[in-house]
Formats: C-alpha cells, structure tokens, sequence
C-alpha cells in the first residue's frame, strides 16, 4: 500500500470553488476520513485522486509517483461507491473479477484471486447470484469484494455505508475497520456521519466549503476543535456556545454573557490576554455542564430529553440563547420550566475569537 | 421511459372480480353478459376481414363469388398457398424482405447505438447543436425527400439493388434518440467505475451500456423491423425488376389477378403476413414498447 | 452539478480529452453521413428545384423560372384538389381511428377474465402492412366476390370506382389497419391514468360515465393529442393504399399529396412540380409538430 497525498488542490466548477487549496496526505496503511456536510467538497476531493475529476490547480500524489496527468485507470486506486455501482447485468463473481479482466489478469489466477477477495468478505455463495438479488449488507460486500480483488494502492471510500439500515451500518462499521488492519491498507474514506468518523478514522480531516479546517486524531478533534465550526459539527448534542465579553484583568480573566459569568482558568486566561480578542465564544460540551445549586450560569428548563440512560435538558439563558445539558439517568430530574443554576468544569472549557472564528488555545 | 406501463396487460385481478360477481344479483350479471357481448361483437368485426380472407383462401373462385358467401369452408382447398408460393414468387419476395429489413435493422440498431452513446457519455463540442440536427431529421418525413433521394441512389450507383432499398433508412433519428433516453438512464456510478477498473469508452460501451440498454434495444429493434417490412413507396421506386421486389410489392402484383385467381391472392396476402404474426407474438412487449415510447416521451 | 460536468466524469487531461472529442465524432459519423446524404441534401435540393423548371423534352438544361413555378405550382386547382383530398382524408380517418382504438381500449381495461384474448385480437392488425390491407379490402370490395352483396350494398358500378365512395372506402381500409396501434397507444395512455384519483371519484359518488369524462378523458389528453398530432402527419403521407386501390381517381377524388407528387415525378417526370409539392408537404408537417412540441411544452410547464 502507499500513501496518497494531495498538494494544493484547487478545484472550480465554472464560477465554483468546490474544493479551495486542500493539502492533505494519507499516510502508508493509514485510514483517513474525510468529514463535512454535503456540498463541503470531500466528495469532490476523493474524485480527485481517482481521477474522475481534473483538478484546476494543485498535485495528486499517490506513492512517490506524480499522478495529477494520469488517468483514472493507471491510479491504481480502487473506489467503493455509495450506489456500490455493481454491474446489475452480471453475476457477483463476473463483477469481482470485471477489474482483472480489464488488466487482462490470465484466467487462472483470475479465479484464485476472485475466490480469496469472497473468501475475505464472507460472499464466496453469493458468487452465483446477481446483484438484484442481493441485499444492501450484500451489495456492499461485493462492492468492497471488487476492490479488494485488485490490489491497488489504496482504497477510495464515498459514503460506503448510508445506503445501509442504521443497524447494519454499526455492525458493517467494525468489520472495515477489521478488513483495513488486516490488509494494511490505506484508505480514504468520506463520509457526513461524524460517528463513524469518530469510530473509524485514524484522523479525520473536517472540510467546510471546499476548505479544510482541521487534520487530527478523532480524540485530539473532540477535545481540541481548531475553530467554531469543528466544534459544532463533532459531538452529539453538539457542543455549546455562548457569545459573550470578557472581563477583569490577567490574573482573573471572567467570561460574561447575560446571567453567566465563568471564570478561566489560569492558562486559558494567559493565552486570551495575549490574543486579546474583541469579542469571543465560549464553547462547552453539554457532558461538562452540571446542574449545581451553587453554579454561576443561570438559566431555565424549557425541554427535557430522556433517553434512558441519560437526559439532555434543553435550557434557556437569561439572554435568550440555549445550551444543552447532559444529565446522567440516575440523577434527580429537574422539572420543566424550573429555574436552575448550572456550573462548567473549568478545564474543558473552549474559547473562540468570535470574529475569526479560530479556537484561542492555552 | 417506464417500461412496465407500457405492457400492455393491464392490471387484471380476476379472483377479486370473481368474488365481487358472486354477491351481485341477477342485474349485475345481466350487465356482465352484456359487456362480454359487446367486446366480442367488436372483436368479431376487428377479426373479420382476416377471417374472410383466409376462409376465401381455402375456397374455389366460383364458391366466393356465390350468393350467400361461405363462412365456413367445408372442403378447404389448400393447394392454393402453394400456388401463391410459386405463381407469385412469394417466397422470393419473403427472402427480399428479410434480407432488406436485416440490412435495415442492422444498421439502424448500429447506428443508433453509438450515436447515442456519444450524446449519452461523451463531452464534444457542438453536442447541443449535432443533438438537435439529429431531431430536425424528424420533422422531414420521408416523402419530403424522396424526389431528391431517387436520384441520388442512381448516381451512387445503387439503385434497384439491396443496398439502394436499404440506404436511406440506416440511421434514424428517433432510434438515437431512444438508446440516448437508455444510456442516461445507466448510473453514472457505473461508467466511473468502469473507469477505474481499466474500462475505456469502447469496451464500457460494448461491455456495460449495451447490456443494460437490451430493452430499449430489443424495442428499438422490433418497430424497426416493422416498419422496414411494411415499407412500401421506397421499394416501389427504387427496384426496376421483380427480381428485387419485397413482399409488399409482391402483393400488388398479386392484386387485380381476374377472378379464376381471386383465392390465390387471398392466400398470398396470409402467406406475407405470416412472417409478421410470429414475430409480434414472440416479441410484443418490445414492439409495444417502442410503439409508445414516443407516445411517452412525447 | 449539471450533466455536463458530469459525463465528461472520464477527462483527466488534455490528451484524453482530444481522445474523447475525436471517439465522439466517430461514433457520429455513421448516422451524420446518412442523414447528410438522404435527409438533409435532398431537402435543400428541394429549395433549389423549386426555382428550376423542367423542360417538356429531355435532354434540354433546366431553366431557372424563380418564384413562378412555385406560386403556379400552388395556385394550380390540381394542386388545391390533392390538398382538400388530403385533408378530407385526414378529417376521415384521424378522428375515427383515436375515437375507436379508445373505445376498445376502455371496454378492453376493465378487470374481467379474458381480457387478454381481447387484447390480443384488438391488437392484431398490427400484424398488417398497408399492401395486406389494401388487398384484403380492395378485393372484397371488388365486384367478383360475394361479399358485398350478401351485406346488402351494390358492388356495380364497384365501389372504387365511384367518386363520392372512393375515398371513404380507402379510410375505411386505413382506419382498420391503424386500430391496433391506436387501441395499443390509448391502452398505454390508460396505464397512466390515477388509480387513486378514479377511486376518490367513485367515493365521492361519481358514476361509470362522469369518472370517464371528468377523469379519464382528461387524463388521456396528451395521449390523444399525441395520436392525432401523429396520425395526421401520417395522413398527409398516405401513399399505399391509393396506389393499391385507386391509383389516385376516379376524377382526381383520391389523389393525395404524396401520391401526387409521386406521380408528377414518375408519370409526368418533372422533378421541379414535385420538390415544391414536397415543401409543401414538409411545412404541413412542421406545423403540425410545431403544434405539438408547444403542447408539450405547455404540458410540462403545468405539469411541474
């Protein structure tokens, strides 16, 4: 396997810009995944290093070879479709081996390799049948069957899993992960789901309108987002955040809004004394709000979401805007419209430059 | 195109209808009856003139001239089809019109196939502007230029022969635009994946697009069929000798024998027919198809 | 992203781009050199003989008559003759044939056992050409055969042969042999009428014959406007049937455009009458597909 590399990839369509100067690298065996809202341009990316799309300006790379001129046949890439694009017009085993017949693999070796790339996705019965005849859980093993059967250099994954019911997907989820270690194989894979993301990825690199916004491991993503939006596309409920000013001085820096005040600790204050922002953003995740009779942000229970094991309390501030919070099942709900009083666990606390949106980081 | 609403066997639940018919009183049968009554009187109306037809092939001339006309044949005599296969040069004509109408079918199917292929799959400059030329083929019934045509096809050297019959029919506008219809509708996720896999344009059309744009090839050949068969103004024009003539032409010379032959003619025009009858059974669904994709489409 | 972009998913670069320009054009080829050759020269030769005169010997070199031969051509009775026949002709067979092919296609819809074999019969003159239905019907209309009589109308002086019949006796043979494709069209036309539409109707109270006006009938319009678009178009090129069976008279009464201009052509050998026949019968169809295409336009517009 190798690594896959984009360099200051440009991509327009007419007056477009569907993806905007995007440096990205998948390393060797690594799986990468490509997170965004639709229309972010992670669709278009992957196009690119297939070579299903020209990019208007930057360099493809797959292993050490220049491929930015080559077409998609000579990437040695193999692609998983979200449709699975399976022949419908052939049986299962004449659409694992398509791919060696185009490269005029000998008949021989042809079968062996048809009959491993089954035996590795569990297919080996469904050989006979055609794709109509197949479930979507299936499907998608024949299309992965496909991909695997050539060897290539890396794997290209768009959306392979939301054709799948919720269900199957979980399952689904775990044996790529298991397929991709036992092939040590590189793959870039796109998605919108911020779970599987989270699941799969060996780093998730977050597209916004065709401009990357964030490379790193799904942990270091959650608890260090680089900007607001990163911050409110992971996590679920989405983090929390609190436009407000900020008061005192250098060793008591206090973030106000209407009804909260919150002091930082000391290295965050540090770090936003020398960035000295305008305005800013308090982020906080709803697992590190608490209801606490002493706490410092005041506010009033307007929904409460119980999902058993837990409740997320949907609460207005004074000024309007809400917040989630995460309360564990086995504590006392509060009652609707109550007035409550929250506190925030200081050392996850996230602060953002409301005008740049950047993450001000201790 | 939706090809299921085309078949023309309608949604026909008849144990539903059956359970509904026994509740009903004697009113509702008699109405029942009485639509039965109706549809087979109009069937038999339909059916008549073929039915006469062959009954009078099977007669002698003076029994169809006879008062009242015989509607039964009692002693068919069915000499007279070999008569017809061999005073009327049938079979000759036969193997004309097959070997005219292949020509036809062959070359309209081809043609149609990878033109529409390029407006289905393939960036060109000038698409929009080739891709309505195509269509204005359409409003320029053949007749319009049939004067012109008839001297072209003798300057090309290649009249009263197979390929002069043939010539003018082997592209057609709206098979192009039939197999254009059924190429877009392939997934685009295919022709990207054959791409990756190793397959260029050629062996993805022959490979994948053909295949999957089989029904709306076999319809495509079916109504091609039939009209390049039934074609008649052309094949009149362009043969000089009976040697070349097709089936059609057969029957007009067929025609306006005196009455000794009358029977004869009969069964001619049952023999030209034939051809015909089997193949609409075997393939109804595709002609049905191609009949009213155009009436879909609009 | 607009198709465009999409099918030219392939291009990479700029040498497989030319690859697929030049793949393009020859996979056009084949159906351009055809339509060059039997579609679109003759139709623009057809302008250019207008304007030339053919001389009465042969031999001579055509002369250039200008916009003369076309305004006698058109002002000619026997010109004004073919195109009311023509019409008159449509008139006959165009109505009649939708009204009947939708007849049999609504008794033919209903849900009750045997349809298929009803189907199938009311489908089957499909299975006919123009010559096998001139035939059928010209020799039982002939004077010879018994037919006639038995059903109590005259065979002397033949049918053919009598002006005021004539024609109607050539509609009836083209009715026929159009019924099956009419009754196939109106029953695709069926399929697509609103089950669920039909069914509130008859919740609301409405009967057998208001579900069909109100419901069906509307529903059915773009088909029927379709076939009778199609049908006169096929009309104005009625040629086999009055080469079959009345070679365009008695008096002129069944002499139609096409056969008219094949005549002008073959009898009278003069190619110049015959082209400005032919523009006049390619403007007569443009219209009617004019017609048409802003129907459908209509119909869309509303539609979505």
């Amino acid at each position: 396997m190798s690594r896959v590399a984009l360099e200051h990839i440009t991509k327009r369509f007419d007056d477009v810009v569907a993806v905007d100067d995007l440096t990205l690298e998948a390393h060797d065996e690594e799986l990468l995944v490509l997170l965004g809202p639709s229309g972010c341009g992670k669709s278009t990316a992957l196009r690119i290093i297939a070579g299903l799309e020209a990019p208007s300006e930057g360099t493809v790379r797959i292993g050490d070879r220049d491929v930015t001129d080559a077409e998609a046949k000579d990437r040695d890439v193999a692609m998983v479709f979200q449709s699975y694009a399976l022949y419908p017009h052939m049986t299962v085993a004449r659409n694992v081996e398509f791919p060696l017949r185009a490269r005029r693999v000998p008949p021989a070796e042809r079968d062996e390799r048809v009959a491993e790339a089954a035996r590795a996705l569990d297919i080996t019965e469904l050989l006979g049948r055609k794709p109509a005849q197949l479930s979507g859980g299936q499907r998608q093993r024949v299309a992965l069957a496909r991909a695997i059967v050539r060897r290539p250099q890396a794997f290209l994954m768009d959306e392979p899993l939301s054709n799948l019911d919720a269900k199957l997907r979980v399952q689904t989820r775990a044996e790529l992960v298991d397929l991709q270690r036992r092939f040590q194989a590189t793959v870039v894979y796109v998605t919108h789901d911020q779970v599987e993301a989270m699941t799969m990825g060996h780093r998730i690199a977050i597209l916004d309108r065709g401009v990357l916004q964030q490379v790193d491991a799904p942990q270091a993503v959650y608890e260090r987002p680089a900007n607001l939006f990163v911050a409110r596309f992971i996590g679920t409920p989405p983090m929390n955040t609190i436009e407000g000013r900020l008061t005192g001085g250098a060793d008591h820096l206090v973030f106000e809004a209407s009804g909260v005040t919150v002091a930082l600790p000391a290295g965050l204050a540090s770090a936003t004394m020398s960035a000295s922002p305008d305005r800013v953003v308090l982020g906080v995740r709803p697992e590190d709000l608490r209801l606490d009779p002493a706490g410092s942000l005041t506010a009033k229970i307007i929904l409460i979401e119980s999902l058993g094991h837990e409740r997320h309390l949907v609460v207005r501030l004074d000024d309007g805007q809400t917040v989630i919070v995460r309360q564990p099942g086995d504590q006392t709900p509060p009652r609707d419209g109550e007035a409550v009083t929250l506190s925030a666990n200081p050392d996850s606390l996230h602060l953002f430059d409301a005008d740049t949106e950047q993450r001000i980081s201790s | 195109m939706t090809a299921d609403a085309a078949i023309l066997p309608g949604p026909v639940t008849a144990s539903t209808e059956v359970a509904t018919r026994r509740r009903g009183g004697p009113s509702r049968r008699v109405r029942l009856l009485g639509r039965y009554l109706l549809l087979s009187v109009l069937a038999v109306i339909v059916l008549f003139p073929i039915y006469i037809t062959v009954v009078n092939s099977l007669l002698r001339p003076a029994q169809i001239a006879s008062q009242p006309p015989t509607f039964f044949p009692t002693h068919p005599i069915f000499s007279t089809y070999s008569d017809a296969w061999s005073s009327g040069h049938l079979g000759h004509y036969l193997f004309n019109s097959f070997v005219v109408t292949i020509i036809i079918v062959g070359g309209q199917v081809l043609t149609s196939i990878l033109a529409g292929y390029a407006f289905a799959f393939l960036k060109f400059p000038f698409k929009r502007a080739l891709f309505v030329l195509f269509l204005a083929t359409l409003m320029i019934p053949f007749e319009v230029t049939v004067v012109q045509n008839l001297t072209t096809v003798v300057s090309l050297g290649i009249y009263n022969t197979y390929a002069g019959l043939a010539a003018p029919f082997l592209a057609w506008g709206l098979g192009v635009f039939l197999l254009r219809q059924a190429f877009l509708g392939i997934p685009r996720d295919l022709d990207d994946a054959a791409a990756l896999d190793g397959y260029g344009n050629w062996r993805f059309l022959w490979r994948v697009a053909v295949p999957l744009a089989r029904p709306s090839i076999a319809a495509l050949t079916v109504f091609s069929f039939l009209t390049a068969w039934n074609q008649y103004l052309w094949p009149l024009l362009v043969t000089k000798d009976e040697h070349l003539s097709t089936v059609q032409i057969g029957l007009r010379q067929l025609r306006g024998t005196s009455l000794e032959n009358v029977n004869i003619t009969f069964a001619g025009v049952i023999i030209a027919v034939v051809p015909l009858v089997v193949l609409l059974v075997v393939f109804q669904k595709q002609l049905i198809r191609g009949l009213t994709a155009g009436a879909v489409k609009g | 992203m607009t198709a465009d972009e999409e099918t030219g998913a392939r291009v990479t670069n700029r040498r497989s781009r030319r690859r697929e320009v030049r793949l393009a054009y020859l996979l056009l080829v084949p159906a351009l050199i055809i339509f060059a050759v039997f579609v679109f020269f003759p139709f623009i030769k057809n302008f250019q003989l207008a304007f030339y005169s053919t001389p009465p010997f042969p031999g001579l070199p055509n002369r250039y008559a200008g916009f003369s031969q076309i305004t006698s051509v058109l002002g000619s009775s026997d010109f004004r003759n073919s195109l009311t026949v023509t019409v008159f002709f449509a008139v006959l067979t165009v109505p009649a044939g939708i009204f009947l092919g939708l007849l049999l296609a609504v008794l033919a819809n209903q849900k009750l056992r045997g349809m298929a074999i009803y189907r199938t019969i009311f489908s089957s003159t499909i299975a006919t050409s123009v010559a096998v239905a001139s035939v059928v019907f010209g020799t039982l209309m002939s004077p010879q055969v018994g037919l006639l009589p038995w059903l109590g109308i005259n065979p002397n002086p033949a049918i053919l042969n009598n002006p005021t019949l004539a024609l109607p006796a050539v509609a009836i043979t083209t009715i026929w042999q159009n019924l099956g494709l009419s009754f196939i069209l109106m029953s695709a036309g069926l399929q697509s009428v609103p089950e669920d539409i039909l069914e509130a109707a008859k919740v609301d109270g409405a009967g057998t014959w208001t579900c069909f006006w109100r419901v069906t009938v509307p529903s059915l319009s773009p088909t029927i406007f379709f076939a009778a678009v199609v049908g006169s178009i096929f009309a104005f090129q009625t040629f086999g049937q009055i080469d079959l069976l009345t070679q365009g008279g008695p008096e002129n009464k069944t002499n139609v455009l096409t056969y008219f201009i094949v005549t002008q052509l073959h009898v009278h050998q003069n190619p110049g009458y015959a082209a400005v026949l032919s523009i006049a019968l390619f403007l007569i169809t443009l219209v009617l597909t004019l017609l048409q295409l802003r129907f459908l336009e209509r119909r869309v517009h509303y539609a979505r």
